[in-house]
């Protein structure tokens, strides 16, 4: 047990104390994501007040973790938001990150989701080249992934598609030929399976 | 009742029961300045933010109260980062409060507006920018409630102009009223990893206690001498935890790391059990990571539960308050049969613990053939560590010591005796220079009963002297010893041992500035001291002063060196005990 901690996650658990639920904060499977990055899904209820946002993105950026999408909005409690982060556990290990984030003050409960169970969801707009007689064609690609044409002018077509992010990815490989003028996407959101038996799973809800 | 926000403010202060506010006023936090006039708080008018700053941690070091500092927007706010960094990293509560420009003027790079909340985010433990005088009571008692419970830290209160000037129906917020769903600090540990804990207690044939900055701030440092008397560990005291547990016991091997003694870096390397509490395994204690402490379990005690596995993964990792869980440790062991004197009742599963008297007798014996040294020679210059030991044995053994950062801060961690918790101060974590001054000044201020005397460097000392004015005017009867060796001491010891000798910008001179003249223009006495012979007369000359400052520039041989050291990035197996033959007598 004389190996620093600082690189990779192992999976052996350290006998570590938790304060409320008595879940230990696991370092759970990540999935490997095609790229080979380790990813892993974080849903963190934070107060919504003034910079709160800045405040997680700024631990992020000091403590050298790598964000690899975040997404926020208010909660159906105007006093909460939540922040969906998906975060690169390459870059330190998962309970880590877990802990300091933990440490913000306005962080109220921080939930792991780990990605094959969890629903996610992500929304993509598109702008792309097609004339006249290419509309079609754009419409029924965006209409096979259940997304649709939202803005048309003479020569551009922008297409709204929502999907998981493995989805999307398609439509943009599908979309490049005609010419991607601008793109945008929201970054993940997630929930947990229904019927899974491990929901959103509390890894910390207590400062330190 | 209405008060306007700088009244509240103030009020509110006086509600936590604030004795004592380092401070500089300016145009944003002028309306909060108006009613101190009629406030019982004493206000201490320091010459510069950074001052303040460090003059609150001092004050919070030697009390274990939060400090509290007050400075106006813009540069008044910049020059108070430091000290937040620095209180940040070791852990000491203290509360800033900084004016603002007026809410309507944010944003617009009005005259001393800065951004503060933003620049101190990932230095203070939380901030807040006020927005409403009705809010401010709320947000003090947050600010303290946070600066003081869990893992201490610094908090900063930003108040918009406007917002002191508005006014408010005043009311006291009971603690159930403090808007921090997000904020619950761990005490308690969990009595099975408390259980297991002590098992591994029992187990250990060469067990070492890692004592650090935490067991101060937890207050436990009675309740570590119960565990030590119960169990016969050897303790390291860190440079965070010098006076946690008595030089004076035979079980105190000191200071381990960079430049700990030979004793307590060798007793962790070869450790079967370290027992860490309060402690973080910062790089200055474990050398190279992947080297530390090979062969040891570790059991890590720390109230933040991100400590935990943060450096080195712990068998059994305890997030906890350290008194509540050593208390928990020592009722444990009761249980499994080790008793208050360490003997073990027949048949308990303490009776079959391991004889830990071989491990101890080889401790002594490393001891004996390790001691700190260095030599005073007859008529030689004069050697820091001499001074040191000179000013320790003339003090009451009480006396309170502020360091700055370098070569004088490690010889007064080796060579002090602390026998007294809360006798340190000192930047560790931040490693701040020019520390010293101020925050003996604060420590003064918080403890004036006692003797408080700064060692400091002559780099250090140029940083924050000008703070003597505000001793001197406020009549805080501080003394300075500096271990004058006319360098940036410790930067050139590296530049001597690893580039070669090749001395690049670390000459600062012995006599410019003249620190006699000097200190006797900021209203203290001055004296040099430039033989080992009047070392004795000179403190004992100082120690007499009582209505004023005292600096004495002890004129200290620029080449002697710390040791022993690791150099940075080794492993602590490679521990350099002195200088070569070669070295020798330069």
């Amino acid at each position: 047990m004389s190996q620093p901690t600082t690189s990779q996650p192992t999976t052996s658990q350290p006998t570590t104390s938790q304060p409320t639920t008595g879940a230990p904060a696991t370092v759970p499977n990540a999935a490997a994501d095609p790229g080979g990055a380790r990813h892993h899904l974080l849903s963190v209820l934070v107060e919504n007040k003034a910079g709160v946002l800045a405040r997680v993105a700024s631990l992020f950026s000091r403590r050298g973790y790598n964000i690899f999408s975040l997404a926020v909005a208010p909660t159906d409690d105007e006093r909460f938001s939540r922040i969906t982060i998906v975060v690169d556990v390459e870059s330190a290990p998962l309970e880590q990150i877990v802990q300091q984030l933990d440490k913000l003050v306005n962080v109220v409960s921080i939930s792991e989701l780990a990605p094959e169970r969890a629903i996610e969801r992500e929304l993509l707009l598109a702008t792309v080249d097609a004339d006249p007689g290419q509309r079609v064609e754009v419409a029924a690609l965006a209409g096979i992934f259940h997304g649709a044409v939202i803005d048309v002018a003479s020569d551009r077509v922008t297409v709204a598609v929502t999907g998981t992010p493995d989805d999307l990815d398609g439509v943009e490989d599908l979309l490049a030929p005609f010419g991607i003028v601008e793109l945008q996407r929201t970054g993940r959101v997630a929930l947990p399976k229904l019927g899974s038996r491990r929901r959103l799973q509390p890894v910390a809800d207590r400062a330190g | 009742m209405r008060l306007t926000g700088a009244q509240a403010l103030i009020k509110s202060l006086e509600m936590q029961h604030v004795e004592a506010i380092f401070g500089l006023p300016g145009g944003a936090i002028l309306p909060v300045y108006d009613p101190l006039l009629d406030s019982s708080i004493r206000h201490i008018l320091v010459r510069h933010e950074q001052g303040a700053g460090h003059a609150a941690e001092g004050y919070a070091h030697v009390t274990g109260r939060p400090g509290v500092a007050m400075v106006t927007s813009g540069p008044g706010a910049t020059n108070i980062v430091t000290p937040l960094m620095d209180a940040m990293m070791d852990s000491i509560p203290l509360v800033v409060v900084s004016g603002q420009v007026a809410t309507a003027s944010i944003g617009t790079d009005a005259f001393q507006e800065t951004a503060i909340t933003s620049i101190t985010q990932g230095i203070t433990k939380h901030n807040w920018l006020v927005t409403e005088a009705a809010d401010i009571p709320r947000v003090v008692a947050e600010a303290f409630h946070v600066a003081t419970t869990g893992r201490p830290g610094p908090v900063l209160v930003d108040v918009p102009k406007d917002v002191a000037n508005a006014t408010m129906e005043w009311y006291w917020p009971s603690s159930d009223e403090l808007d921090l769903p997000g904020y619950h600090p761990v005490t308690e540990g969990d009595p099975a990893l408390v259980r297991q804990a002590a098992e591994l207690v029992l187990a250990a044939q060469r067990p070492v206690i890692y004592a650090g900055g935490g067991i101060l701030k937890a207050r436990a440092a009675e309740a570590l001498r119960a565990l030590v008397d119960r169990t016969g560990i050897p303790v390291v005291t860190t440079l965070m935890a010098r006076g946690a547990f008595p030089d004076s016991h035979p079980l105190n091997l000191g200071m381990p790391g960079m430049h700990g003694n030979y004793t307590a870096v060798t007793a962790m390397q070869r450790a079967d059990l370290l027992l860490a509490l309060g402690s973080r395994f910062d790089d200055r204690v474990t050398g190279r990571i992947s080297a530390f402490a090979p062969g040891a379990k570790v059991v890590h005690v720390d109230i933040d539960p991100a400590e935990l596995g943060k450096i080195r993964r712990p068998d059994v990792a305890i997030a906890g308050d350290c008194r509540v869980v050593i208390d928990e440790l020592v009722t444990a062991l009761d249980q499994l049969g080790l008793a208050a004197d360490g003997t073990a009742a027949g048949g308990s599963p303490a009776a079959r613990r391991p004889d830990v008297e071989p491990w101890r007798a080889q401790v002594r014996t490393w001891q004996a053939e390790h001691p700190l040294r260095y030599r005073q020679e007859e008529g030689g210059p004069l050697k820091p560590q001499f001074v040191v030991e000179t000013l320790r044995d003339m003090t009451p053994d009480d006396t309170i010591v502020a360091a700055g950062v370098g070569q004088h801060q490690m010889w007064a961690s080796q060579y002090w005796r602390f026998d007294h918790p809360y006798t340190w101060v000192n930047s560790g974590g931040a490693g701040t220079m020019g520390f010293a001054v101020p925050a003996a000044l604060g420590a003064k201020v918080g403890r004036p009963g006692s003797m408080v005397w700064a060692i400091d460097g002559d780099g250090c000392f140029q940083m924050t002297a000008q703070e003597l004015v505000t001793a001197t005017a406020e009549r805080i009867p501080i003394k300075v010893a500096i271990l004058n060796n006319a360098y940036l001491g410790m930067v050139r010891q590296w530049q001597e041992l690893f580039y070669e000798e090749r001395y690049s910008e670390v000459y600062l001179s012995p006599d410019l500035p003249d620190y006699v003249k000097w200190a006797e223009a900021m209203g203290c006495v001055g004296m040099r001291v430039e033989s080992a012979d009047d070392v004795a007369p000179a403190i004992d000359k100082a120690n007499a002063i009582d209505d004023r400052p005292v600096v004495i520039d002890f004129r200290t041989d620029a080449f002697e060196k710390v040791y022993p050291m690791v150099p940075a990035g080794a492993s602590n197996d490679d521990i350099i005990e002195g200088p070569s033959e070669g070295e020798r007598g330069r």
